[in-house]
C-alpha cells in the first residue's frame, strides 16, 4: 500500500505540474451577511417553527415543568436514560452498558442536545454527559430531546464554529425520513420515527 | 450579424432586424464578409476547424460599435467561446482581435433595451402569442425579461405564458441529429406545452430553436406558427395591411 | 447484485431504448418534477438574503483551493486520521480498493458487511468484488436496497431507484426480501410508509448482527481527520455506530482543508440534494471514540481516475462535485432518458463529464458518446452548488474526443462535414455559393407542404438529414438568401 500512497501523491503532483497553485482566497461573506441576523426572541420562534416543519413535536416548558412534560410525552414507556441526564422519567432504564440488541427492545430514549440550529431546525448531539453513545438516540423508536433555549444558535456557521470536531456528532433534523420512493418524503425508516423536542426557557 | 441560419434559411428574420433597427434610427450595416459564429464546430468538438471561421468573424466585424444578432445562441457563442478558439489557435493576433470584437456582440433584445433604452418599439402584432425563452439567451447571456418586456409593449399582442417555459426545446445544434430521439422527445414536450397555451404564434429569439419546435408543430399539423422575435417587433399596422393585401 | 454497466451501448442507442418506455418516462418526470420544486423552495430562501450565491462562491473556492494543494491536504488528512486512531490505506484503482476491504473482512472472519450508500463503492464495484471473495455486502439505503433486491442498476446519484414507482417497489419487496433475510409482510401495500416499514424490519436484524460496515464519506477534514456522512434514513447511523469495524472508502477529492469549511457545504448539500433545509441525519466521527461506535476504523483513500481528471485544466472543476444530483434533476435529457443510458454509476450532466474525465476518451465509443449527451442548455450550471460549468467542460470534452479520434474510420463522415462547413464559413463568397446551391436543390426536394405561415416545408430528408426529418419538418430553403437579397437590393427596400 505504501507503493499506492507514493504513486497517488506523485500522480497528484504530476497532474498539477505547471499549474499556478496560488488560489484566490475563499470569500466568507456568507457568514457575515447582514440579512441573516434575527434578534433573540425571534430566534427561538424560528427554531421551533423549523423543527415542527419536519413533523417533529416541540414542547415549550420551564425548568420546573420538564419532569411533568417528560412524563406526559413518554407515558409508561420504558426509557433509556444516559448517564448525567438530570431529569426523572417514569420508567427509566439506565443506559450504561446496554448492547444494541438490548436497546432494540426498549421503546424510548431521552437525551439532551449540545446545540440547536434555528434556521435549519437541527439538534446537534455530541454524545457526552446526558446524551450517551451514538446508539442510544438511534435504536429506540421514540427520541425525546431536552434542549435549554440558550443553546439555540442562528445557523450552520455558528454551530460549526461552536462544535468540537474531535467529538463524534450527530446532527438531527426531524425524525428519520426517506425520499427514495418517488422522491416523496416519508417519515420513519431506521432511526427514531417519533422525535420530541423539549425547549426549556 | 444576421447569423448563418437566418442568412441561408430565414432571410426574413434578417430583413426584419434591419427594418426594426432602422426604424429606431440605428445606422445599420451588413458586412458581407460575415459567415457564421463557428458555434456548430465548437459545440461538436472541432476546434481547429473553428479557427478560420472565428478569424473571418472578427475580420468582418472589426471596428463597429455594436454587433447585433437576432440570436441568443450565436451571441452567446461569440461572447463565451471565441476566446477558447483563439487560445487554441495559438495566434496572439487572433486572441487580441477576439478580445476586441466578440464582447461587443449583443443579442437583439439586449441591444434594444440596454443600448437603445427602448421597450416600446412601436410594433403592432394582433395575435395570441406565447414566448419560449431560448436557453442561451436565458442562461448564457442572462437576457432575463427583456424579450417579454418588448413583447408586452407591442400593440394588439396577447402574450400568454408558456408552461415549463425555461426547459430546453431539445434543439442543441448537432445534438438534434446526433441524439435525434432525445431531441425529439424534448421538443415534443415543448410542442405540447405550446399547444396547451392556445396561442396561434410561438415566438422566440433563436431561429434554430424555432426551426426545431416548428418542425414538430408542422408535422403534428398543430396550426401554430413560429415567428422570430425580430419579425414581431418589426411589424407595424402598415406592414400588416401590406401583408393582408 | 450481479449486474454491471458493462456492455451498455453508446448514449444515443441506450437513450432510444429508455425513451420507448412510457412508464419510465412517467416515473422520471414525476420524481424530478417533485424534487425540482422542493429544491427551488429552500434555495429561494437563501437567494432572497443573498446567501446562496455567497455560499456557492465559497464552496467552489474551498474546493479549488483544496484541489490545487491536494497532495498536501491528503498527507495532512492521513496524519490526522492516524493520530485519531484510524488506519489509512491508499488505493490507486478499483481493484486495490476492493482488495483492501476484502482483506479487512477476511482478517476478522466476516462473511457479510452492511453498507451505507456510497458512490465511491458503487464506482469500484465493491459488492461484486466482495461476493467473489465469499462476502455478502448488504445495501441498507432504501433505494440501494430496491436496486439490490431487484438485481437492477442504479440510475440516479441520490435516489438510485428513481426509475421505480411504488407499485414496482412493492412487487420487488414481496418477491425478493425472503431470499435475503426477513420476508416482506404478506399484506404489504404500495403506500410509501408501509414500504419504508418493511425495509426497517428487513434490515434491523442485519444491523444488529453485523460485525463490519462499509461507508463512503461526503467530506473528510484534513485538519482534524473528521469524516462526515450526510443521510436521511438512519441506516447510515446504524452502520457507523453498531458494528465493531468500520471501513470508509473515500475519493481523494472529498478532502476539505478545515472543520470550519463544513459550514458552507452543510448548507449547500442538503438544499441542493433532497431539497431540505437540512437532511435528517449528519454523522461526523474522528477516528476511534473509546466506548462509542466502531473500535476499529479504516479509511481507504481512492484515486481510480481522479488524478487523471485533476490533470485536465478545464475538467478539473468536476472534482468539486459534492454528489448532490441537482444537475440530474434539472437536466431535460436526464429527465427523458433516465440514468441507465449513461452506462455509469454517475449519470446525468455530471456523469457525462466525470466518466470521460476519469476514464479518458478515444478508446471506448460509449464513454466518448457521453459529452454529446447534452443540448448544452445550461440548466445544470445554473443549479450547481459548487459552480461547475458543466456545459463548458462538455464542449471541451467533445474537443478531446474529436482530437483523439481524428483519422478514425468511424468519425470520418462527421469530420468531413465539419471540414466542409469550416471551408464554406471560412469565406463569405464560398458560403454564398453553397446557399445558391441549396436554394436550387430546395426546388427539387420532394414531399412539400405549406406551413401555417404560408411557407413550403420538407417532410423527408436524405442522408444524415434523415435523423432530423423522422419526426420534424424542415422549412424549404428560401428562394433567395439574405446575402443574395442584400447584394441585389443593397438592403435598400426593407
Amino acid at each position: 500500500m505504501n507503493d499506492a500512497r507514493t504513486a497517488i501523491l506523485e500522480r497528484v503532483r504530476g497532474a498539477l505540474h505547471g499549474t499556478e497553485r496560488a488560489a484566490a482566497p475563499v470569500p466568507r461573506d456568507y457568514r457575515t451577511n447582514p440579512a441573516r441576523r434575527p434578534v433573540r426572541p425571534d430566534l427561538l420562534d424560528l427554531f421551533v417553527e423549523r423543527v415542527e416543519d419536519y413533523r417533529a413535536r416541540v414542547h415549550r416548558c420551564t425548568p420546573a415543568e420538564v419532569a411533568d412534560t417528560l412524563a406526559t410525552v413518554l407515558r409508561r414507556r420504558r426509557t433509556v436514560v444516559p448517564d448525567g441526564f438530570a431529569w426523572p422519567v417514569p420508567q427509566p432504564v439506565p443506559g450504561a452498558g446496554l448492547t444494541a440488541a438490548e436497546l432494540d427492545r426498549i421503546p424510548a430514549v431521552v437525551t439532551t442536545a449540545t446545540l440547536g440550529v434555528a434556521t435549519t431546525g437541527t439538534l446537534v448531539l455530541t454524545h457526552g454527559e446526558g446524551q450517551g453513545p451514538r446508539a442510544f438516540s438511534l435504536v429506540p423508536d421514540v427520541h425525546v430531546c431536552v434542549l435549554p433555549a440558550d443553546r439555540v444558535v442562528l445557523g450552520v456557521p455558528e454551530a460549526v464554529a461552536a462544535l468540537d470536531p474531535h467529538r463524534p456528532q450527530t446532527w438531527i433534523s426531524g425524525p428519520s425520513a426517506t425520499s427514495d420512493i418517488e422522491l416523496d418524503r416519508v417519515e420513519g425508516v431506521h432511526g427514531p420515527r417519533e422525535l420530541h423536542v423539549l425547549v426549556v426557557t | 450579424m444576421v447569423t448563418c441560419v437566418n442568412d441561408a434559411m430565414f432571410p426574413d428574420v434578417g430583413k426584419a432586424t434591419l427594418t426594426l433597427l432602422r426604424r429606431l434610427g440605428v445606422d445599420v450595416e451588413f458586412p458581407t464578409a460575415q459567415t457564421c459564429c463557428a458555434q456548430p464546430m465548437v459545440n461538436t468538438g472541432y476546434l481547429d476547424e473553428a479557427v478560420p471561421v472565428v478569424r473571418t468573424f472578427v475580420d468582418a466585424f472589426a471596428g463597429y460599435d455594436h454587433v447585433v444578432a437576432p440570436s441568443g445562441s450565436c451571441a452567446g457563442s461569440c461572447r463565451h467561446q471565441h476566446s477558447i478558439v483563439a487560445r487554441r489557435s495559438g495566434d496572439a493576433g487572433l486572441q487580441r482581435a477576439v478580445e476586441e470584437v466578440s464582447p461587443r456582440v449583443l443579442e437583439l433584445s439586449e441591444f434594444l433595451v440596454d443600448v437603445l433604452g427602448v421597450e416600446d418599439v412601436g410594433a403592432h402584432y394582433p395575435h395570441r402569442v406565447t414566448y419560449h425563452p431560448t436557453c442561451h439567451s436565458l442562461r448564457m447571456l442572462g437576457v432575463g425579461d427583456r424579450p417579454t418586456r418588448l413583447l408586452r409593449a407591442v400593440k394588439g399582442l396577447d402574450l400568454v405564458e408558456l408552461p415549463a417555459a425555461e426547459q430546453c426545446c431539445g434543439f442543441g445544434g448537432t445534438f438534434a441529429v446526433k441524439n435525434a430521439d432525445t431531441s425529439v422527445a424534448m421538443g415534443s414536450d415543448k410542442a405540447r406545452h405550446v399547444r396547451e397555451t392556445g396561442a396561434d404564434v410561438l415566438v422566440a429569439g433563436d431561429s434554430s430553436c424555432l426551426m426545431h419546435v416548428g418542425g414538430l408543430l408542422s408535422r403534428q399539423r398543430a396550426g401554430v406558427r413560429v415567428v422570430h422575435l425580430a419579425e414581431v417587433l418589426a411589424s407595424t399596422e402598415a406592414s400588416a395591411r401590406e401583408v393582408a393585401s | 447484485m450481479s449486474r454491471t454497466f458493462l456492455g451498455t451501448p453508446a448514449f444515443p442507442e441506450a437513450a432510444r431504448a429508455a425513451l420507448a418506455d412510457p412508464q419510465l418516462r412517467r416515473n422520471l418526470a414525476h420524481a424530478t418534477g417533485t424534487i425540482r420544486g422542493k429544491r427551488a423552495a429552500v434555495v429561494s430562501e437563501l437567494e432572497e438574503t443573498g446567501e446562496w450565491e455567497q455560499l456557492r462562491l465559497a464552496g467552489a473556492a474551498i474546493k479549488d483551493q483544496t484541489l490545487l494543494h491536494l497532495d498536501e491536504h491528503l498527507v495532512a488528512l492521513e496524519e490526522s486520521l492516524v493520530a485519531a486512531g484510524a488506519v489509512v490505506h491508499w488505493a490507486r484503482d478499483a481493484e486495490e480498493a476492493c482488495a483492501v476491504v476484502a482483506s479487512i473482512a477476511h482478517g476478522h472472519g466476516f462473511d457479510e458487511v452492511v453498507k451505507i450508500k456510497s458512490m465511491a463503492t458503487a464506482e469500484i464495484g465493491l459488492n461484486e468484488a466482495l461476493a467473489a471473495e465469499g462476502i455478502a455486502a448488504w445495501e441498507t439505503d432504501l433505494a440501494e436496497l430496491i436496486v439490490q433486491l431487484g438485481d437492477d442498476l442504479p440510475s440516479h446519484i441520490l435516489v438510485p431507484a428513481i426509475h421505480r414507482n411504488r407499485a414496482e417497489i412493492r412487487e420487488i419487496f414481496l418477491r425478493e426480501m425472503a431470499g435475503a433475510g426477513r420476508p416482506a409482510p404478506d399484506d404489504l401495500t404500495d403506500e410509501p410508509a408501509r414500504l419504508a416499514e418493511a425495509a426497517r424490519l428487513h434490515l434491523r436484524e442485519k444491523f444488529l448482527r453485523a460485525g463490519m460496515a462499509v461507508s463512503g464519506a461526503n467530506f473528510a477534514v484534513a485538519e482534524t481527520g473528521t469524516l462526515v456522512v450526510v443521510e436521511s434514513e438512519g441506516n447510515g447511523r446504524m452502520c457507523l455506530t453498531l458494528p465493531e469495524v468500520l471501513v470508509s472508502v473515500v475519493g481523494i477529492e472529498k478532502v476539505v482543508p478545515t472543520w470550519a469549511d463544513l459550514d458552507a457545504f452543510l448548507q449547500l448539500l442538503p438544499r441542493s440534494s433532497t431539497g431540505e433545509r437540512m437532511n435528517p441525519y449528519t454523522s461526523t466521527w474522528t477516528g476511534v471514540t473509546p466506548g462509542d461506535g466502531p473500535q476499529e476504523v479504516h479509511v481507504v483513500l481512492l484515486d481510480n481516475g481522479r488524478t487523471r481528471a485533476l490533470a485536465d485544466e478545464v475538467g478539473r472543476q468536476a472534482l468539486r462535485c459534492i454528489r448532490c444530483s441537482a444537475c440530474l434533476n434539472v437536466c431535460p435529457v436526464y429527465e427523458r432518458t433516465g440514468g441507465h443510458a449513461y452506462g455509469s454509476v454517475y449519470p446525468g450532466p455530471i456523469g457525462a463529464i466525470l466518466t470521460p474525465l476519469m476514464r479518458g476518451v478515444g478508446e471506448d465509443e460509449q464513454v466518448d458518446s457521453l459529452p454529446y449527451a447534452s443540448s448544452l442548455c445550461g440548466a445544470c450550471y445554473e443549479v450547481c452548488p459548487v459552480l461547475i460549468d458543466i456545459p463548458s467542460v462538455l464542449v471541451d470534452q467533445r474537443a478531446q474526443v474529436v482530437d483523439a479520434r481524428r483519422g478514425q474510420v468511424s468519425h470520418v463522415g462527421e469530420a468531413a462535414a465539419m471540414k466542409g462547413a469550416a471551408w464554406a464559413f471560412g469565406r463569405a463568397s464560398r458560403l454564398g455559393a453553397v446557399e445558391r446551391a441549396t436554394g436550387l436543390a430546395g426546388k427539387f426536394l420532394g414531399r412539400r407542404r405549406v406551413d401555417p405561415g404560408g411557407r413550403g416545408v420538407v417532410s423527408r430528408l436524405l442522408g444524415p438529414g434523415g435523423a432530423w426529418s423522422e419526426a420534424r419538418d424542415l422549412p424549404a430553403p428560401p428562394r433567395e438568401s439574405f446575402r443574395a437579397w442584400w447584394r441585389r437590393t443593397n438592403g435598400a427596400d426593407t
